[in-house]
């Protein structure tokens, strides 16, 4: 075998360009580390590798986190986005929840641009194999070329490559998502080097070609009139330019999948790895929810420039003569030519119980991961974690506490402590239902929760730093104005019976009136003369701070108590099994889990409230003894 | 800023009075908003270790005539503001005042929280750390807990389904919230109604049922009957022996009733008779059948001494007869003696009933008659009607809270308000019938979903 050489030193290398790797690079360039992200295929940069479409609920919300604490994924979309709609605007604004349409090769390209452009970070082709790892601490990669780089810190997001194999009907080989090469050589040597890997699965269905579609069959899903942008940084979005449509399976779609079943690789038992369950193939729909007459199809496009659309619904693991026969006895599918065939994808993920909440992996110190490799699913998921995994990776080098977000401040903290803590069993997906704080955590106030947090890393922009710091200026202004401003009842009283609202006998405050559900700010327009045109992003704060205040501050104590037990930090060598009064259970896996808080401790299974408090009182007894 | 915790501070029945001890930073605001003092002024700083003589009230009436001690942090034992209210140690009326105290804000401590914090707070030194931990790590003391457990198996497979059904709804909400665009019916606000007003009857015939479980906490109410010189106070003092006894007042109106309280096998027996059992003159005769059917009907569990040794009369009938539809048990005393009465026709009248042949004097029997009585209440004989028992008053506590949570979920469907909203009230609702049984975890609920709803791409 050839001699591996010596090819340069990095502070930080990014191995994987997908939409976590490329979040981690440009957190660690921007913050002045010389930045290195490696691709099998530059191609694949922040490829979208599956369904057309960023946001979606609990999604949006990581996209606005994102944003405001100055990652790219929001911005990007908005660049590629090419219908916006909001979604359950039926219900409260904790999960309101915006959805955009990407073309997908628009967010390759302008993602592909932000890396080549952004100052520190260098960009290169090529397959990382191996670590350099020195008395269980990461010191570069391997290429297969045998190129060898140093690098302080290394950040691992290798998504579905790692180890990858597809699975089409009966047909199955070696192979990375959209027709890439897989990453064979790095899972080996991972596992070299002590690192527990494990298999998922994923899949995703075909691409058909839009022009054989009969669209006059089908349910038209326009954008929404009014856009909005995804980025706090951008005050208009362009209008939508493409719909989407609707279809449904029947009974004979239906016959042809059962009656083919086993030729599917999940049902022949080829495929091995645990698939998500909100990502269930057709057939696998079909067997566990019999009683269903029809499954819904959304038929999404992939893009401006290309007569590709993706099928959503539709994913299996059927062979590709089952798939285009069963997709042609789909209303406006009858004449469908079949593009790209649906696959599904095991690959090697490693359990997230192994590392830390800073995203460091617990066996090999400087050794980051992020995204799907961390048994994530999604992209917004993956760029989460790559924005994290990035800044807690130059956090690392400067000797600087890891930047962790709690549950009770962002998604992210939410995802990546049910990641860490929890562990999971599956690819893992983010959900309103997942965030206890959820009437805290909306996507509209993203900015403010995190915007000055980002600015102490030093990510924000001063550009970005402004205009949060003129919105905040601009609420509170309003605030005081609505909370000043009293109204008198013969002013008032036509206007409130108009909105079927309970008459006043004395003066009150806007903010009074605010408070009732039927009236809104827009509406009050009429009583309130005197206000000033303001920018909707400012008025629904207003709104929202004022008519859910009292469930808003339901939460924050809850929070409040919540942040207290979160805020008792932990050593992470603390030992455990000398602790009296723990039990066995309790012992090990404090052991294993190392938790930073006695908050997180509290939330891994097998640890009872008894422990906790058994633990609170030998914190104190610790205290004291220090004392004296 | 810590909850404010409240707990019974004496043993049950100790002593003739109960201390109820509460601390917390809303002690202070707490107690003035239950108890009046004699000079009608709220306590306050200048009440600060003395003791006011008062009232405790539930909205217009006086539970108890009580004596507050208000001790303000730190120079107190949890370094917190603390109460302490003196009461007289009934067990209704503790148990009201500490209900009070948890519906106007308190948490029931739990085991050895005070300590805990005293500890935490820097109030009692290392050595005595050891001491707490065992408190909080020890197991509850034996057969009583297990006992205990038997019987709530009954009360957790019930809180199971209303979780179950509760669920049910949580997840299709849910998937509604986090799948708007799947081809998934939007569930709605009537059925949402319908199905929580169902749950809330369940939950408030639970919270009732704790009446019920008094049994446990309260004692089973216990009638000693039989002829003059059958044995009864024989009986009585035997059991005292073995037990340790009880003497309550009750005050009020049924001040002059003496009791007694004893405990069997776990189980308190509060034995009721309203001419006082150690007379010895002829019950039936002097109080007369209206009575001792009287004290038949409060009676849970009757005990029926019939003396072997003599032949039966018409007393000893006409008991029998208003026996039949009771929960009885007969025993045969003076068995050391020769048998004269008739066994088989006491038998045959008395059908389904237990018979225990005993000689108290000699001790016999004794110990199948405390098994019986406590068999009877394990396996849910004694008030068939009703056989779940709340007999914990942190169950009923979070039940009354996730009672609460279902009535906030109606007021809010009845406003029309967001989806969502609700969907809060109701997974509180759904999370304190977990803490009772000791199952809370959420990852349930995306299980419900992804089970139920086909979703995906």
């Amino acid at each position: 075998m050839a001699e591996n050489f010596y090819m340069g030193t990095y502070d930080v290398i990014v191995v994987g360009a997908g939409h976590a790797g490329c979040e981690a690079a440009l957190s660690s360039a921007r913050l002045g580390l010389r930045t290195l992200i490696f691709s099998i295929n530059l191609e694949a940069i922040a490829l979208m590798a599956c369904n057309p479409s960023v946001g979606a609920t609990g999604k949006a919300h990581l996209v606005r986190e994102i944003d405001a604490l100055g990652g790219e994924m929001g911005i990007n979309i908005d660049k590629a986005s090419i219908q916006s709609r909001m979604l359950n605007t039926a219900k409260g604004p904790a999960v309101h929840s915006l959805r955009m349409q990407a073309d997908k090769h628009i967010y390759h390209i302008e993602m592909k641009k932000v890396l080549e452009r952004q100052k520190n970070l260098d960009l290169k082709q090529g397959e990382v194999v191996d670590l350099i790892v020195e008395n269980q601490t990461v010191k570069g990669v391997i290429t297969k070329t045998g190129a060898l780089y140093e690098s302080k810190t290394v950040i691992i997001a290798t998504g579905t490559f790692l180890k990858g194999r597809i699975f089409i009907g009966e047909w199955s080989y070696e192979g990375g998502p959209s027709g890439l090469s897989p990453a064979n050589d790095l899972s080996e040597n991972l596992k070299n080097h002590g690192i527990m890997l494990r298999r998922f699965k994923t899949g995703t269905p075909a691409r058909v070609d839009g022009k054989t579609l009969n669209y006059d069959k089908m349910i038209e899903q326009p954008g929404d009139k009014e856009t909005m942008p995804f980025s706090f940084m951008n005050d208009h979005l362009h209008k939508s330019r493409v719909s989407c449509w609707l279809t449904y399976t029947n009974k004979d779609t239906h016959s042809v999948i059962l009656k083919n079943i086993n030729r599917s690789a999940l049902y022949g038992g080829q495929i091995e790895g645990v698939g998500p369950r909100y990502c269930p193939s057709i057939e696998d729909k079909l067997v566990r929810f019999s009683d269903k007459e029809r499954h819904q199809l959304f038929i999404e496009p992939e893009g401006l420039n290309t007569d590709e659309v993706y099928v959503q619904g539709m994913s299996t693991s059927l062979p590709e003569d089952v798939q285009e026969k069963f997709y042609r006895t789909i209303p406006g599918l009858e004449k469908v030519k079949f593009i790209r065939p649906a696959y599904a994808i095991e690959y090697d993920c490693i359990d997230p119980i192994d590392l830390n909440l800073s995203l460091e992996h617990k066996k090999l110190k400087n050794l980051f991961c992020a995204g799907q490799f961390n048994g994530s699913s999604g992209y917004e998921e993956a760029a989460a974690q790559g924005l994290m995994a990035g800044i807690n990776a130059v956090h690392k080098i400067r000797e600087k506490e890891p930047f962790i977000l709690d549950r009770s401040e962002a998604y992210i903290g939410v995802l990546i402590d049910d990641l860490v803590t929890k562990g999971t069993n599956e690819p893992y997906r983010i959900m309103t239902s997942r965030a206890e704080y959820r009437l805290v955590l909306r996507q509209d106030n993203a900015d403010l929760r995190l915007t000055e947090k980002g600015y102490k890393i030093g990510l924000i922009s001063d550009e970005r730093y402004e205009k949060f710091l003129t919105k905040k200026k601009l609420i509170k202004k309003e605030m005081d104005r609505v909370m000043t401003t009293y109204v008198s009842p013969t002013d008032i009283n036509l206007f409130l019976k108009k909105y079927n609202s309970s008459p006043v006998k004395n003066r009150v405050t806007l903010l009074e009136l605010l408070k009732r559900p039927e009236i809104t700010y827009n509406a009050m327009s009429e009583i309130d003369k005197n206000r000033s045109e303001i920018d909707d992003r400012i008025t629904e704060q207003i709104e929202i701070q004022i008519k859910y205040s009292g469930y808003i501050e339901k939460q924050m104590q809850q929070i409040e108590k919540f942040k207290k037990l979160e805020n008792r930090k932990l050593d992470p060598d603390l030992n455990y099994s000398k602790i009296q009064g723990l039990r066995i259970e309790a012992q090990q896996k404090l052991m294993t889990f190392k938790p930073l808080s006695v908050g997180q401790a509290s939330r891994i299974s097998g640890v009872s409230p008894a422990d906790i408090n058994v633990l609170l009182i030998h914190l104190e007894k610790e205290r004291r003894k220090n004392q004296r | 800023m810590e909850d404010t915790i409240a707990a019974v501070a004496t043993a049950p029945g100790e002593s003739g009075i109960g201390i109820i001890r509460m601390s917390g930073e809303k002690s202070l605001n707490i107690i003035n908003d239950i108890f009046k003092s004699k000079s009608k002024n709220k306590l306050s700083a200048i009440d600060d270790r003395k003791l006011v003589y008062g009232h405790i009230y539930e909205k217009n009436n006086i539970i108890d005539e009580v004596l507050v001690a208000y001790m303000k942090g730190p120079r107190t034992y949890t370094k917190e503001d603390v109460v302490e209210i003196n009461c007289h140690g009934g067990m209704i009326s503790i148990r009201r005042i500490l209900e009070l105290l948890l519906r106007n804000g308190a948490r029931l401590a739990e085991k050895g929280e005070f300590t805990k914090r005293a500890f935490l707070n820097g109030r009692i030194d290392l050595s005595q750390a050891e001491a707490v931990i065992d408190l909080i790590s020890s197991k509850t003391d034996k057969g009583f807990d297990i006992a205990l457990n038997q019987l709530e198996g009954n009360l957790s497979e019930h809180i199971k389904r209303i979780r179950e059904q509760l669920l049910q709804i949580i997840a299709h909400i849910t998937v509604n919230i986090e799948y708007p665009d799947e081809d998934i019916e939007e569930i709605t606000y009537e059925n949402i109604l319908l199905q929580i007003n169902d749950i809330t009857k369940k939950v408030e015939y639970l919270i009732n049922s704790s009446e019920t479980g008094k049994i446990i906490k309260e004692g089973l109410q216990t009638v000693i009957i039989g002829k003059p010189n059958v044995g009864k106070s024989s009986l009585l003092n035997a059991l005292l022996k073995e037990s340790r006894a009880i003497v309550t007042e009750i005050p009020g109106t049924t001040r002059d009733i003496i009791e007694e309280m004893l405990n069997v096998n776990g189980i308190p027996l509060k034995i009721i008779d309203t001419a006082g059992i150690r007379e010895t003159s002829d019950q039936v005769e002097k109080i007369g059948v209206e009575k001792t059917k009287e004290s038949f009907n409060k009676g849970d569990v009757i005990i029926f001494i019939l003396n072997a040794a003599e032949e039966l009369t018409n007393e000893d009938f006409m008991i029998m007869d208003l026996l039949k539809n009771k929960k009885a048990i007969v025993l045969f005393n003076k068995t050391d003696l020769p048998v004269q009465c008739d066994i088989e026709e006491v038998k045959k009248r008395l059908k389904d009933k237990k018979i225990i042949y005993t000689s108290i004097k000699e001790g016999k029997g004794l110990k199948e008659l405390e098994e019986t009585i406590s068999d009877m209440v394990y396996t849910g004989q004694i008030k068939q009607d009703n056989p779940l028992l709340i007999t914990n008053i942190r169950h009923k506590n979070l039940l009354e809270k996730s009672r609460n949570n279902l009535n906030d979920a109606i007021c809010m469907l009845k406003r029309n308000e967001a989806l969502d909203f609700i969907e809060i009230d109701l997974r509180n609702a759904w999370e304190s019938l977990g803490d009772i049984i000791g199952e809370s975890i959420t990852e349930d609920i995306i299980d419900e979903v992804f089970s139920r709803f086909c979703l995906g791409k």
